[in-house]
Order: C-alpha cells, then sequence, then structure tokens
C-alpha cells in the first residue's frame, strides 16, 4: 500500500509549533516571504495565520526532458527549514527523484492524485514536452510526456512550470531542437500555467508561489510570458549591485583585470543583465550567499525564453548578425558596409572621370 | 527663355531646420549610441558619470531627432510640392522612366541625368525607405527604452515590439540602422556635391538657402 495514500491530509492542519521549526524561524520565514512577494511586513502575521491552518494542498512533480537542476535547487533550499516547511506544507505524492515509490506503484500514486483530487491539486513540472514524431523522445511508464502532462497538467488546479526548460522549451529546445521541444503551456493550452523560467528557478520563487496561493487562495499576478510579477517584474540590470559602476563607464574588458578583480561592471564581458528580467539581486542563492555577478560572471539571460539561440554568444554583447559568419560581429559587418560605400563612391568617382573624359575628348573631334 | 536660369525657392525652412537637426542629432546618436553598445571610454574614477551622461545625451537626441521626424512628416503634408509625401510614392510611368534613367546615369549609361526641381524619383523612394528605417530606430529605441520604465506609453511607442522580436534582435538590429544610415549619409553627400557639380544647379547651397537655379527649359 502506497504509504502516502494512507493518511488524509485534508483533515490535517499543520502545527507549525509542534514541528522542528521554532516560532521564530517561522515568523522570519514569513517576513521574508511577504518581502519576496512584495508585501508590506503586515502581512507577515496573516501568512503566518493562513500557513498555520491550511489544508495540504497535492502537489506532484513531474520531470521531462531536462537536468534535474530544479530539484536540485529544491534539495538545496536553505533558508531556515524551508524544505522542511515545503515537504509539510505540501503532500508531495510523486517526485521521481526523491519518491519511495518505484516504477508501476510509483506511476499508480500518480494516477490516484489525478482522479481522486481532480481540480485540487498542483503540479510542478520540471524539463521541455518534446511534440516531434508523437512524443517518442521522452516516455516514462510507456507513456509519452505529452500524453502525461496533458492529463496531468489538464486535471490540476494549476500547473507551476519551473526552469526555462519546462516554461519555454530551454535548452532541449535550442536550434535545430531535434525532439520539437515546448514548454508546458504550448503543449497544453487550456492548462493553468505558471512559468518560473531560470536555469534553474530559484526555488524561494517557488516557495512564495505557493504561500501566496495558501495565503490569498490565488495564484500571483503574472506577465504576459506567464511569469509572476513579484519575481519576474523587475530587470536584472536595474537591480544591479555593480549598476553605478556601468553608469560611470568603469568596465571589466578582460577576464582577471584590474576592473574584473574590482568588481566592475561586467557589460563589456557579454553580461545578459540589460536584458534579463529576474529576481537574482535581490534573493540572490545558496541562503542569499551570492549570484553569478556577484561571483565575477555575466548574466547569460538563463531565465528569458530561447535564450540558449538568442542570448549567445554569452560573452559577447550583440549577438552575431544573421546570414554572416559565425565569427562575424556586427561592428565588422557595421565597417564592412562602410568601406563598401566608400569604395563604391570612389569607384563612381574614377568611373565618372574616365567617362567624362572620353565625352570631352569626343565633344573636340 | 530657354536658357535662362531662374531662381526656384525649392526648400521651405521647415524642411531646412529639420535637415540640420537631423544632421546634428544622426551624429550625436552614433558617437553616443556606439559607445553605449561598445563603451570606448574608460573611466579613470568612480566618481565619473560616462554611460550615464553618454546616456542621457543619447536620449535627448533621440527625444529631438523624433520631434523632428515628426515636424518633418507633418509638412510632407502641409509643405510645397518639393517637400510633399507624394515623392515617396513614384508610381507614373514618366517616374518609373525617370528611375530607369537615374540608375542608369550612375552606371554610367547615360549622360544625363533626369531632372527634377525638388526630388527626383530616385531619392524619393530613397527617401521613403530612410523614412522607414529612421522609424524603426526610433521605435526599437523605445523597445529597449521602455524596459525599465513601467507605463502604457512606453508600450505604445516601442515597447510593444519585445513581444515581437527577441530583445537581441531588436538591439542588433538598432546598432545595424545605424551603419546603415552613417552609410546613406555618406553617399547622399557624395551625390548631392556631385549633382552640384555637374549640373551647376546650386544643390548644396540649396539647403541653406532653400533656392535652387534652374534653367527655363527645365522648370517646364
Amino acid at each position: 500500500m502506497d504509504p502516502v495514500l494512507e493518511k488524509d491530509p485534508s483533515t490535517e492542519t499543520l502545527s507549525f509549533l509542534n514541528k522542528k521549526v521554532s516560532r521564530r524561524d517561522f515568523m522570519k520565514f514569513c517576513t521574508a516571504m511577504s518581502a519576496l512577494l512584495a508585501l508590506p511586513a503586515s502581512f507577515a502575521p496573516r501568512m503566518a495565520e493562513a500557513l498555520t491552518n491550511a489544508k495540504k494542498p497535492y502537489l506532484v512533480w513531474l520531470e521531462f526532458q531536462d537536468c534535474a537542476g530544479d530539484t536540485e535547487s529544491l534539495l538545496r533550499a536553505t533558508k531556515p527549514t524551508v524544505a522542511q516547511i515545503i515537504l509539510d506544507i505540501l503532500s508531495v505524492d510523486y517526485h521521481e527523484t526523491i519518491m519511495a515509490p518505484a516504477g508501476f506503484q510509483a506511476e499508480k500514486s500518480l494516477m490516484d492524485v489525478v482522479k481522486n483530487n481532480k481540480g485540487k491539486y498542483f503540479v510542478v513540472v520540471e524539463g521541455s514536452i518534446p511534440l516531434k514524431d508523437g512524443g517518442v523522445y521522452c516516455c516514462i511508464g510507456g507513456r509519452s510526456a505529452v500524453e502525461i502532462v496533458r492529463e496531468v497538467c489538464g486535471n490540476a488546479l494549476a500547473t507551476i512550470a519551473v526552469g526555462t526548460c519546462a516554461a519555454y522549451g530551454g535548452i532541449p529546445a535550442a536550434q535545430p531542437n531535434p525532439t520539437g521541444a515546448v514548454g508546458v503551456k504550448e503543449a497544453v493550452p487550456n492548462a493553468t500555467v505558471i512559468n518560473l523560467p531560470g536555469c534553474p528557478m530559484n526555488v524561494e520563487n517557488l516557495t512564495a508561489c505557493i504561500v501566496h496561493y495558501l495565503t490569498f487562495g490565488s495564484l500571483p499576478l503574472t506577465d504576459k510570458l506567464g511569469r509572476p510579477y513579484f519575481a519576474y517584474g523587475k530587470r536584472i540590470h536595474d537591480n544591479c549591485e555593480r549598476r553605478a559602476h556601468f553608469d560611470a563607464g568603469q568596465f571589466v574588458r578582460r577576464w582577471g583585470d584590474e576592473g574584473h578583480r574590482r568588481g566592475w561592471c561586467l557589460y563589456e564581458m557579454g553580461c545578459k543583465g540589460p536584458e534579463t528580467f529576474h529576481n537574482c539581486p535581490t534573493i540572490k542563492w545558496n541562503e542569499g550567499t551570492s549570484w553569478p555577478v556577484q561571483a565575477g560572471h555575466g548574466c547569460v539571460g538563463c531565465a528569458e525564453p530561447y535564450f540558449w539561440d538568442k542570448m549567445s554568444p554569452f560573452y559577447k554583447r550583440l549577438p552575431n548578425p544573421p546570414g554572416f559568419g559565425v565569427e562575424s560581429t556586427a561592428d565588422k559587418v557595421g565597417a564592412g558596409l562602410a568601406v563598401a560605400t566608400a569604395a563604391g563612391l570612389l569607384i563612381h568617382g574614377i568611373g565618372r572621370a574616365i567617362f567624362e573624359g572620353k565625352k570631352e575628348e569626343k565633344g573636340g573631334e | 527663355m530657354k536658357n535662362e536660369r531662374l531662381r526656384v525657392y525649392a526648400w521651405e525652412f521647415p524642411v531646412r531646420f529639420t535637415h540640420w537637426i537631423n544632421v546634428l542629432c544622426v551624429l550625436t546618436l552614433s558617437i553616443t549610441g556606439f559607445y553605449i553598445g561598445n563603451p570606448f571610454i574608460h573611466a579613470i574614477s568612480s566618481k565619473q558619470y560616462i554611460m550615464g551622461w553618454m546616456r542621457f545625451i543619447h536620449f535627448i537626441a533621440a527625444y529631438t531627432f523624433m520631434m523632428s521626424i515628426i515636424i518633418r512628416l507633418y509638412w510632407a503634408f502641409m509643405g510645397n510640392r518639393y517637400a510633399s509625401y507624394r515623392v515617396w510614392f513614384p508610381f507614373s510611368s514618366r517616374k518609373l522612366r525617370d528611375i530607369a534613367d537615374a540608375i542608369k546615369f550612375y552606371l554610367f549609361i547615360i549622360r544625363k541625368p533626369p531632372y527634377a526641381v525638388g526630388h527626383t524619383a530616385l531619392a524619393g523612394v530613397v527617401y521613403f525607405i530612410l523614412f522607414l528605417i529612421f522609424l524603426f530606430q526610433i521605435v526599437s529605441g523605445f523597445a529597449m527604452y521602455s524596459l525599465n520604465h513601467s507605463g502604457k506609453i512606453w508600450i505604445l511607442l516601442g515597447g510593444w515590439v519585445t513581444g515581437v522580436m527577441h530583445l537581441q534582435t531588436i538591439r542588433l538590429f538598432h546598432h545595424l540602422g545605424m551603419y546603415v544610415i552613417l552609410a546613406y549619409a555618406l553617399l547622399h553627400i557624395y551625390m548631392a556635391w556631385y549633382a552640384d557639380l555637374k549640373e551647376r544647379n546650386g544643390l548644396m547651397g540649396s539647403i541653406f538657402s532653400g533656392y535652387k537655379f534652374v534653367t527655363g527649359k527645365e522648370w517646364e
């Protein structure tokens, strides 16, 4: 018997004080979540109350074409016992990497959630869904990813697509996209999908989405790309700790140079902060320890759609112009254009002079 | 009457005014824009504000340029026949022939260029394309500007493009647009100087004074 299904989570309310989480840590967590969701501090008690009385929603975690990076991100949630809180708040009934059941038993527990809790459970999808050739490129238990995702996400309360792969196809969808990989919203257009792109997604944003739902009974407001505004409303460049160096004109010009050692702006090293929307600079990673730019590497724009194709070359400011050699940059093309123009004018001038000369000779005859 | 030279007021004040504003703006936008894309001056002290000033000047010049284009567009409908938007669409058989003749002239096939008091038919087409490039530069500029400016006005002015083109593609084409405009400027100066030299019609002076010289025959 599946141990997860033995208890009835709907009757179980959470009592954090009885668990390993201290009241103090719990309130700290609620305050941090309020700040992350851009809510006033006065919401923290309300959130604490909602979380304390919340019924455990069911959650299944599906994984398709990906590297399990989002699972790694989830497992490394380090805010005071966030991993614990997530596991306590949610009834995680299916997660291939961390679940106890295996084989047919595991698949059964997934289908039990879908059948018994239609429209009441959350799905977290990690990884892209291949559509080419009937979706044969990713199958679990004999069923294709697209088949599973249509059934599971189609009947869910909401789907949270974590990571750029699940949100927009990500790296598997990079050109030439051999498997026809797409994100969840494209595979199941009628599902309620909230996108948390990033490579990987930041687990604090996932927690915040669920906390938002448990507190307000609704999912956070999203932009036209399906991303919640609280996490993707601001550009990295505008919240970057190195922004002052950008405005001053202090740039890293070579890895390890004086500017790099002094923490100057990575704009010239191809940082894609100016075209990427994410809250990396404010919430950071690994318990707020650091994030790529703080560590001295430019942003690669991993949270943006098609980043692998569109944000590359990662160490150059502009993409390569289409139709030219891979190594040509826009400036080389521009310089070529200028030379061509000047040469054209020169040739025209000389040509005209010769032509005119002939005319005058003829005129003289 | 045949060889008498007439003094014609071709370019009205708004045409000349916007022309020179455009010249200033294109130069300013190119220099500051090139710096923004490829910061070639390096700050020595963190008290400097080079990128900040470059961007500020770029945005001011961009607004000026946009206003200049709006004035010129307005004048295309309100000004005299030489300023009219009609030169953009040379679809009459005579104008199509003029275009063919102009191309032949530039390729040394024929000697005499097609003549017009205002813009020639070929120039009209080129100006239309140039106008579209200007429009793209303005809209793509606002698309990038809208990234850190929330509000409906920025979406309207250019933010909507981010839904059609990838941000990096917008950046690339905005950058390449600069080169196309600069290449155009070179051609434009060369051709004007050349026409002035060959036709002795005072073309180079006309963009300052507004007056061109035509012979009686051409006037007909």
